[in-house]
């Protein structure tokens, strides 16, 4: 599905990804882990298209497509979705309003007509419900005076509606306490299927407790030096990530 | 009255260099005297309103026009435009819609205007499309059963005179600046409002009214008088695009309230910006103010600004009675060429007034705005409050957005906030819609909109959401 | 700065100088040819009057209508000008309306590589290399009142810092007010030459004897080269019968800071022109101002900031508290040119009104015709916090105090940035004394002075040094 090939990215003129290489197949689960700096959220914010991150060499296909040839609103109607680690306010525009011209531009890129009205509700109150969410969400502005917790609930409600075919979570978790934590885990579980893939970015092995990948992988000065099974990430739990520097230098 | 009559009732007051022929229907370019006289006479107006417009005109030819404004425009030949034309036969107009520029009918679909105003909107001949009679008496009856006077001025002059000459110059004296004084010599038409005691006025003076008030021309002059504990809300303008062979445009209206009178005036302005270079569009030099004179009367401007090469427009209130209250939204936006010089001024001079100013300013293109408001608090006004939000967004790095904001406070118990900003529109934002699949140029819109919620949910509802797509018509390829 | 036309309104003052001209010794033939020029320019335009938009709210009659001599002497009793003089280490030249005073001048501590010496021996001393700067910032299309000074200008003071120099002490300019039977104007020149990386601190002093009532019309300009850090004090403390017109302007190179402190007190009229052209990446630009007026004073503070280049920052806070009849002005403007990108600006004015005949103007402008912007004003008039009034007072502290006390806090937020002790000290007792007598404050702030844990509510009471 996603097939990630030797990225280099600079960011003003310094080289945070250095040969980084990742394949994630459809029905699996990915958690890329590392120390800050290691350039984690540098790896999906490329994928998703934003300004400011130079790529070098290496290629980035998303289902034959090259992901870099495309514009970043071309990105999201394919199904590459990007949770965001510090969700973005915006004064005075609804949510429900974000997320029906967000559901009409994807359902316009396949070709297909605009939600009708009641089906809309109908979905979005359902997935609001399964977030437990308040519906007066809908009526608030994107993000604005939300607490950190709100702010990630409303990153996974906008994935259940849009439902990627690749979501992408940065530090989803970061800044949740366990009760929204296992909510949110929640609905990246119900995002789970054949036809899906999950790629988590995050620093603690806590995450991962809630939403069990099936691969991860360490990030360390720009490249993946060690992947395995949910088994290293409780391995870096206990013994940071100095041992695989050490290992991968050696 | 005969026209033989007429002409020999101004004859015998202005022999000297009265030539018009009034026969005609347009008088050549041109202002004197006798193009005043012929206005007048052509309206069927008494006297004392001839001799009201000659002593504007005497004012005006004293007077300079105004340079303080950030506008670039050269200068404006008085003597080459034409002060009176009179309106389309129907045989000149389109008959049906069919013969209207599609472009025009495409605009009129993605601003959502209602299918049967477009015939009206677009000046087809309205007996080939709708009983448009039927529809006004309607609407004349319900106002006439409520004792809401709702006219043309020209009618006001005829039938209302002592309410006219009550009001008319009160709020705006002729000789208030330039353009005001060059409206009072030369109007030809606009409204007249008439709200008795104790009444609500049963309907917005809108939808319908809109249509007709289209051609009004260039001079255009409103008068609303509300009386004590009366309310009436009245929206000027149109989302449509309006063209106009008249370049210039210089209007007047005057908003009286006495005690405990509400008045709401909404404007949607969008007359012809030009074309790419600017070339061909709209002057607009606005003269708008309110008069709070009862205590406890409150007025609020809301204004939705898009069209017009040149936009200079102030609506003000003065705060005379004890506890009144005056308001004012708005959203300018300009693209292109545009220039803008807009804002308020709020007047303190009561006990206890308190205004509230909403600005926000979107400037795309090469376009340039200014925001100029003034917060004026005078030495009785005590406990004096206004607040003051004024913020601009920059699209593109060829626009320019200017704050000028004056306060004059001479009253130690007055409150006064003013605040503003200027950034461009949010990258992060724009990346956070677009990440969603939301293309770029609707996430521009859909961001401009957002920030100008403020001032959109004081519009009436309907007119909100035409307001809304008519910012997102103005701002189409300001991004890209 | 928009003319207009008003001949004949400045006859006086052209009088004068033609008097002076034929008095005055030989000249260098660019300052003639300047004076000439100058005298024309303010000839045909005279003074302002409300009609231009920059005077629009300070009438300026009462010196266009005044009768001002020129000061041929710098003598001044030496026990009043030790009271007067700031009490604070600093290298230090004198002037008594305009004229250089040797004796209360003491420039010894200088370290190599900076100079600071009255105009009249820089220019005995190399005049082409002062011409050569001089004027290129102010001219005398600036204002009616550059031109003015042009024309009559003779003495003043010319700092230069080489390159990497760094002057620890502060360099006081004390320009000294004196009474006597006429009425005297002098019209000074600063002229500040900062090298790359240099580093300096600033201070014009204007102070005088109370019954003074003399016209002050100083031109100062600055120019900081890369990297150059100037941090700039105006301690304006003039006799409440003298008018005081001055104006700063500054040119910033590449990754300079300029810091302006402006504090008023004084003066019967006072306009202050400060001016920042930013020209290269990384130059900043900081203002803070502080106007206290009482009685019938009229201060007014006109700035502006030009972002001339890409990242370059300004920030600004000016505060004003107005009793009595008294009047305030502000008039703050940042210009952001076009292609000026990735700028931050900011600008607040804060103003307390005491009384109710006093009144205040403010005008935060932004012109912006570039689009990466993060620009920011606001304005704010309005009086003391009554909660807080009510708050001291349940803790027992009477009314006029607990006003007075609220009245110095509204000036803090500007006051704590004061690097100065003496300066800061000098500006509390000055405030306090000059706060409307109901107030009643001027033992109490002495007090806190001395025991700063006492009033914790005192502005500058945790400042470090």
């Amino acid at each position: 599905m996603l097939e990630v090939k030797d990225l280099h990215v600079s960011v003003d003129g310094k080289e945070i990804l250095k040969g980084l290489s990742l394949t994630v197949n459809a029905g699996e689960v990915h958690a890329i882990m590392g120390p800050n700096g290691a350039g984690k959220s540098t790896l999906s914010s490329v994928i998703a298209g934003k300004d400011g991150y130079e790529v070098t060499a290496g290629s980035i296909t998303f289902e034959g497509r090259d992901v870099l040839e495309m514009e970043i609103e071309e990105r999201a109607r394919a199904g590459l979705l990007l949770g965001f680690q510090y969700p973005v306010e915006i004064p005075g525009v609804k949510n429900i309003y974000l997320l029906k011209a967000a559901l009409n531009a994807q359902r316009a890129a396949r070709g297909e007509g605009e939600i009708p009205a009641p089906e809309f509700m109908k979905l979005v109150k359902e997935k609001l419900a399964f977030m437990k969410m308040d519906p007066s969400f809908l009526q608030r502005a994107v993000n604005e005076g939300f607490s950190g917790g709100e702010k990630k609930r409303n990153e996974i409600l906008q994935m259940l509606v849009l439902e990627p075919r690749l979501a992408m979570l940065d530090e989803i978790d970061s800044g949740l306490d366990i009760d929204a934590l296992k909510v949110v885990a929640e609905g990246v579980n119900s995002l789970r299927s054949e036809e899906r893939a999950v790629l988590m970015v995050t620093h603690y092995q806590r995450l991962l407790d809630y939403i069990v990948p099936d691969k991860v992988h360490v990030l360390l000065d720009g490249r993946i030096v060690k992947s395995g099974d949910k088994d290293l990430a409780l391995e870096l739990e206990s013994r940071g990530y100095e041992w695989v520097q050490e290992e991968s230098a050696a | 009255m005969a026209t033989e009559e007429m002409e020999r009732l101004v004859r015998r007051e202005y022999t000297q260099g009265f030539v018009t022929d009034i026969e005609s229907d347009t008088v050549p370019p041109g202002l004197d005297e006798s193009v005043i006289a012929f206005i007048s006479q052509k309206k069927g107006e008494p006297q004392w309103m001839l001799d009201w417009r000659l002593e504007a005109y005497h004012q005006w030819l004293k007077m300079k026009t105004p340079s303080w404004a950030h506008l670039d425009y050269p200068p404006i030949d008085y003597q080459a435009i034409s002060y009176y034309s009179a309106p389309k036969k129907p045989e000149d107009r389109p008959q049906s819609l069919d013969e209207v520029d599609p472009k025009l009918l495409e605009t009129y679909e993605k601003l959502g205007i209602p299918l049967h105003e477009r015939a009206a909107l677009a000046g087809v001949a309205v007996d080939a499309v709708f009983d448009s009679v039927s529809v006004t008496t309607t609407f004349k009856e319900k106002l006439a059963e409520a004792g809401v006077i709702f006219c043309s001025i020209s009618e006001a002059i005829r039938d209302y005179p002592e309410l006219v000459k009550q009001y008319l110059g009160s709020v705006v004296p002729q000789g208030d600046n330039y353009f005001a004084a060059l409206n009072s010599a030369v109007f030809t038409d606009g409204s007249f409002v008439y709200v008795p005691e104790g009444v609500t006025c049963p309907m917005e003076l809108s939808t319908y009214f809109r249509i007709n008030a289209a051609n009004t021309g260039q001079f255009e002059r409103t008068l609303i008088v509300c009386d004590k504990r009366a309310q009436v809300s009245y929206l000027e303008g149109c989302t449509a695009p309006q063209r106009d062979e008249n370049q210039l445009h210089a209007a007047v209206v005057e908003l009286v309230a006495l005690e405990d009178a509400y008045i709401k005036y909404s404007t949607v302005q969008n007359w012809y910006p030009g074309d790419e270079d600017g070339k061909g569009g709209i002057y607009n030099f606005v003269t708008k103010r309110a008069d709070c004179r009862g205590d406890r009367s409150k007025v609020s401007w809301t204004q939705v600004e898009t069209g017009s090469a040149i936009t200079w427009k102030y609506p003000s209130c003065m705060l005379r009675g004890k506890d009144s209250v005056g308001e004012f939204y708005s959203v300018a936006v300009t693209n292109g060429r545009q220039q803008a010089d807009t804002g308020t001024k709020m007047i303190h001079i009561g006990e206890n007034t308190k205004s509230t100013i909403v600005s926000k300013g979107i400037a795309a293109g090469r376009s340039d705005q200014a925001y100029r408001g003034l917060v004026k608090v005078g030495p009785r006004a005590r406990n004096a409050r206004n607040f003051t939000q004024c913020d601009s967004l920059l699209i593109g790095d060829r626009c320019g957005a200017h704050t000028f904001p004056y306060q004059e406070i001479g009253n130690s118990t007055a409150t006064v906030e003013h605040e503003a900003t200027t950034s461009k529109i949010g990258e992060d934002q724009l990346f956070y819609c677009r990440q969603r699949g939301i293309a770029e140029e609707d996430a521009v819109n859909m961001i401009v909109n957002g920030f100008c919620k403020d001032v959109f949910q004081e519009l009436p509802m309907e007119f909100a959401v035409e307001a809304e797509a008519l910012l997102n018509v103005t701002l189409e390829g300001a991004v890209g | 700065m928009s003319d207009k036309t008003q001949p004949s309104a400045g006859q006086r003052f052209l009088d004068r100088l033609k008097a002076r001209d034929a008095v005055r010794g030989a000249e260098p033939t660019w300052i003639a040819a300047r004076r000439q020029a100058a005298a024309a320019r303010f000839e045909a335009i005279g003074f302002p009057d409300k009609r231009v938009e920059q005077w629009k709210y300070t009438d300026v009659r009462r010196i266009r209508d005044g009768e001002f001599a020129l000061a041929d002497d710098a003598d001044f009793s030496p026990a009043q000008a030790a009271a007067l003089t700031l009490p604070i280490e600093a290298v230090r030249l004198s002037f008594v309306d305009g004229v250089f005073a040797p004796e209360l001048s003491d420039t010894g501590a200088l370290p190599a590589g900076a100079s600071v010496e009255p105009l009249t021996r820089a220019l005995s001393d190399n005049h082409e290399a002062v011409g050569a700067v001089l004027g290129r910032l102010t001219g005398v299309e600036f204002s009616p009142f550059a031109a003015l000074n042009t024309a009559f200008a003779e003495e003043g003071a010319i700092i230069r810092l080489a390159p990497g120099t760094v002057v620890e002490t502060p360099i006081l300019l004390q320009f000294l007010s004196r009474a006597g039977e006429q009425p005297v104007m002098s019209h000074p020149r600063v002229l500040i030459q900062a090298g790359a990386r240099s580093q300096a601190t600033v201070l014009e002093h204007y102070v005088g004897e109370p019954a003074a009532a003399n016209f002050t019309n100083v031109v100062a300009e600055a120019v900081l080269e890369r990297g150059a850090l100037l941090t700039h004090y105006t301690l304006q403390e003039s006799p409440l019968d003298d008018l005081l017109v001055r104006s700063l302007q500054v040119e910033q190179g590449r990754d300079s800071r300029f810091t302006s402190f402006t504090v008023n007190l004084g003066g019967a009229l006072v306009r202050n022109d400060l001016v920042a052209d930013l020209n290269a990446q990384g130059a900043e630009a900081n203002y803070y101002g502080l106007f206290f007026a009482q009685g019938r004073q009229h201060v007014d503070n006109h700035t502006l900031v030009n972002h001339n280049a890409p990242l370059t920052f300004s920030n600004e806070n000016y505060k004003g508290v107005l009793g009595d009849r008294a009047r305030g002005v502000f008039n703050g403007k940042v210009v952001v040119k076009r292609d000026s990108q990735k700028i931050e600006a900011h600008q607040s004015n804060a103003n307390l009104l005491l009384s109710d005949r006093a009144e205040i103007d403010t005008k935060p402008e932004l012109e912006i015709y570039a689009d990466d912007v993060k620009c920011s004003h606001g304005a704010t008039t309005g009086q003391l916090d009554e909660d807080a009034v009510f708050a001291l007072r349940t803790r027992g502290i009477d009314e006029q105090t607990a006003r007075g006390l609220l009245t110095l806090a509204f000036a803090g937020e500007v006051m704590e940035q004061v690097g100065l002790d003496a300066v800061a000290e000098r500006v509390e007792l000055t405030v306090a004394g000059k706060l409307p007598e109901r107030f009643n404050l001027g033992g109490l702030v002495e007090a806190a002075l001395l025991d700063e844990q006492a009033f914790e509510e005192v502005p500058g009471h945790d400042r470090n040094d």
